[in-house]
């Protein structure tokens, strides 16, 4: 696995052990896809990752990271309005970014073919909700594939893409996080390059193309249509699995749970018959004949399905039509809906459903006497520095807007800023609503600058359009660090080669932001005093807290030189326990020695980057 | 063979991620059906990472179902008591790379840290095997992970997994310099 970009082209047949999102890639490359876009975003990365792995020069698709994933989806659908194979890929919410554009696809003809693959996260792992997706298949009449595992993300790929093709529509590929990251033995087909066509190929006779008024409902129709050809589609391919054990109970599910099912099961007495299993391949539109049939052969069908309740609904619309006398069971409590569908949950689930099936399940562990780890700023990291001194800026009342990005760790001890968060761009908009008939308490935002591009620039020109009052502290790293260093539009690089960064400060000059105040967060001193002038300004400002991202530094520097070459050390006879190093500036390097009191550096975590070094009151801390 | 079920947590840049990939290519090596999923993302920020890892007939799920992991790997001593506490089944093992990495509720005062004793009782009254291992000359705090490695195997900690079998798998993970570093680490342990 060396050399992964090698592996993902390779033309003989082969199998390797591979996570989800690369078995992706390999499907990408086989159905030759020729446009794939995105915007970063958890499980979805390592997406790219993959395809890095294969030298530009040999890639055969473009790929780009776009702006946010509504622009994502445009560049590929253009692209396959000209004929090509597309695909953008993103997270769960990234569709509630697209919603505008990603909602008229399945109206459009697409002649290339457009593949959509979402990310979605169930137990919300690294999101800021476990959205169920779903919903926007029936929204939107989009047809969703849901796959197991790694070998079913590149099969299903396959299949989403050739049925995109056939009919010219938009399709999902579903996956969840632990089928992103999920890593298996995959047998892959071989891959025959072939000449590729450049032709743009978009012509008005492939459309309707504008859905004005009543030009919508033939459009609307043919989407409908569309939806009982998929289902034969999927049929004849048999692309549901039935797993046959002649019993009268029966469990409808699809995707990663069918494999936590499987888990379960494994535990059935040899007494007793194991229930018999539907797992959908494609769980939008619903395929009703599939459902008949496995609803007849059964006296009790449980409808075991992650998140909402899309499925149970469907079922249970179409047996009240045929007056089917199967007892459907569906969710139970609260519970149902809410967190992942790991092997403990559906034996708890399948437990309060037939007890009798499996032996009682163990109560879960009382929590355990661990202290909890929540995540942290890296060691160096210029947010830290940032908040570190704003905080001194500020008084206890004044109200702090987080938006989404390494700062918003900043709503823990000991900061304590940012104290609400909402989604990408949002905080230059709340600010401005906290701001109104507001005159005794500041108002501070904080955007990070990926986000600043993502979506944040509409709630700033809003913020001058309408005068509001407050402050947006732009927190400038020059990547997008979160999600594992992506480059964006002011760093310079786009995926493919050298840009031009835009200039976020001359971007704000020329909105006419009628005051920016900038600089690096390690200046403590002068951080602190732009910030009580920015606050005291009573109008719309901004402030410029720049450091680059220190663990993309600490990496490369340790590539380079082999280890952090300067470390920072107390000097015990200076040290007088103040702990601000601690308590209030809170790098994680510092150790608190509990038995004898003492503060020292942990070797294996500084970085030796001297942020903290201007903040010890007693000048202990030394290079 | 029977289901085997491992559970590796460490804290957010210790290399949880290699070793786990080393120890199921090496598992794959071996000849056995396996399979995994590793955390990605907002964990890694100094937070907890873990990995589930499972080889031999019958499985499928990738996630290793709670209390029921018959090895748990940890890369720091608070994780090694979580993970004990949370996936360990009575009867198993625990190995864990002897260093601390204090939590937010450590440095701060609030909560007390893990001491060794605290895990040794722990394991005593779950009936479980517990390895700590260290190496104080060491030169480079991110090759810990093949100091643990390197026990695993010494200690036959995965059945049917041999030295040879992870050799391969480094080989296949690293290169050049890197990889004939980590080797010779590995060798001189192992
Ligand atoms: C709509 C949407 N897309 C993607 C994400 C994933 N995401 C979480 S944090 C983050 C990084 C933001 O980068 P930046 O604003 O530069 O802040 P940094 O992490 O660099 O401090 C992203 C893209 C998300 N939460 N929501």
């Amino acid at each position: 696995m060396k050399d992964m970009g090698e592996m993902l082209l390779r033309e003989e047949p082969f199998a390797e052990i591979v996570m989800g999102n690369t078995a992706l890639v390999r499907a990408m490359v086989e159905a030759q896809t020729r446009v794939v876009t995105s915007y970063p975003g958890s499980p979805t990365p390592e997406i790219a990752s993959a395809i890095r792995a294969i030298p530009a020069d040999q890639r055969p698709f473009y790929f780009e990271f776009s702006t946010n994933e509504k622009v994502a989806t445009e560049v590929a659908f253009g692209a396959a309005l000209n004929g090509h194979l597309a695909t953008v890929f993103f997270k769960s919410v990234g569709l509630n970014v697209t919603a505008d554009t990603f909602v008229q696809l399945s109206l459009l003809n697409i002649p290339g073919g457009m593949v959509v693959v979402l990310g979605d996260d169930p137990g919300a792992n690294s999101s800021q909700n476990e959205q169920d997706n779903r919903h926007y298949a029936y929204l939107s009449y989009t047809p969703i594939f849901e796959p197991a595992g790694p070998d079913e993300v590149y099969s299903y790929y396959l299949q989403a893409a050739a049925l995109s093709q056939k009919l010219g529509k938009v399709v999902i590929l579903r996956l969840t996080t632990h089928v992103c990251h999920a890593k298996e033995t995959v047998a892959f087909r071989g891959y025959t390059p072939t000449e590729q066509d450049n032709t743009p190929r978009f012509s008005v006779k492939n459309g309707p193309y504008i859905p004005l008024t009543s030009a919508v409902y033939p459009m609307k129709e043919r989407a409908l249509r569309q939806l009982g050809e998929i289902e034969d589609w999927v049929d004849k391919r048999n692309l549901h699995t039935v797993v046959d054990n002649n019993s009268k109970l029966g469990i409808i599910t699809s995707g990663l749970v069918y494999l936590s099912l499987l888990e379960v099961l494994g535990t059935v007495p040899p007494s007793k018959t194991k229930p018999d299993i539907l797992k959908l391949a494609m769980v939008y539109p619903v395929p009703r004949h599939t459902i008949v049939g496995f609803l007849k052969k059964h006296e009790e069908v449980k409808v075991l399905e992650e998140l909402d309740d899309e499925l149970e609904r469907s079922i249970k619309a179409i047996a009240y039509d045929l007056g089917l006398q199967t007892r459907i069971i569906g969710k139970n409590d609260m519970g149902d809906w809410i967190g992942e569908y790991t092997p403990e949950k559906v034996e708890h689930i399948l437990h309060a459903t037939w007890p009798d099936l499996l032996e009682t399940p163990e109560l879960p562990e009382p929590a355990g006497q661990t202290p909890a780890r929540p995540p942290q700023m890296c060691p160096g990291c210029g947010h830290r520095s940032a908040f570190h001194a704003i905080g001194e800026a500020l008084a206890d009342e004044d109200i702090t807007v987080a938006d989404i990005g390494c700062h918003t760790l900043g709503f823990q001890e000991p900061y304590n800023l940012g104290e609400l968060v909402l989604c990408m761009g949002a905080s230059p908009g709340i600010g401005s609503g906290l701001s109104l008939f507001n005159t005794t308490r500041k108002v501070v935002a904080f955007l990070g600058d990926s986000t600043f591009f993502h979506a944040g620039l509409p709630g700033i020109i809003n913020a001058l359009f309408n005068n509001h009052n407050l402050t947006l502290v732009l927190m400038e790293n020059g990547t997008t660090a979160m999600t594992g260093h992506q480059d964006h539009p002011a760093s310079g690089r786009n995926f493919n080669e050298i840009s031009e960064a835009i200039p976020i400060r001359q971007l704000l000059e020329g909105l006419g932001v009628p005051s920016i105040f900038e600089t690096d967060t390690y200046k403590q001193e002068e951080l602190r005093k732009i910030m009580r002038q920015a606050i005291n300004e009573e109008r719309f400002n901004v402030v410029i807290a720049r450091h680059p991202c220190m663990l993309l530094f600490a990496k490369k520097q340790r590539k380079a030189k082999g280890t952090n070459p300067y470390q920072v050390h107390i000097d015990q006879k200076a040290c007088e326990k103040i702990t601000t190093c601690i308590a209030k500036f809170g790098c994680p390097s510092f150790v608190n020695n509990q038995t004898d009191g003492t503060i020292t550096v942990n070797k294996d975590l500084c970085i030796g980057d001297g942020s903290c070094i201007p903040t010890c009151p007693s000048k202990a801390i030394k290079r | 063979m029977k289901a085997f079920n491992i559970y590796l947590c460490g804290v957010g840049g210790q290399g949880i991620g290699l070793l786990a990939e080393v120890l199921l290519r090496a598992i794959d090596y071996a000849g056995f059906p396996a399979k995994a999923v590793d955390t990605h993302g907002l964990a890694q920020r100094g937070g907890i990472v873990v990995s589930h890892l499972r080889y031999g007939d019958n499985i499928f799920s990738p996630m290793v179902p709670a209390g029921k992991s018959d090895l748990v790997v940890a890369l720091e001593r608070h994780e090694a008591l979580r993970g004990a506490e949370s996936m360990l089944q009575q009867g198993g093992t625990l190995i864990y790379y002897n260093t601390v990495l204090q939590p937010l509720g450590v440095r701060l005062g609030k909560d007390i840290e893990v001491s060794e004793e605290l895990i040794e009782k722990f394991c005593e009254s779950a009936d479980i095997k517990l390895f700590a291992v260290a190496d104080e000359d060491l030169a480079d705090p991110r090759t810990q992970n093949i100091v643990v490695l390197a026990h695993i195997n010494k200690l036959r900690l995965l059945p049917g997994v041999n030295r040879e079998h992870m050799e391969k798998a480094l080989g296949d993970l690293l290169a050049g310099s890197l990889l004939e570093k980590n080797l010779k680490l590995f060798d001189s342990l192992a």
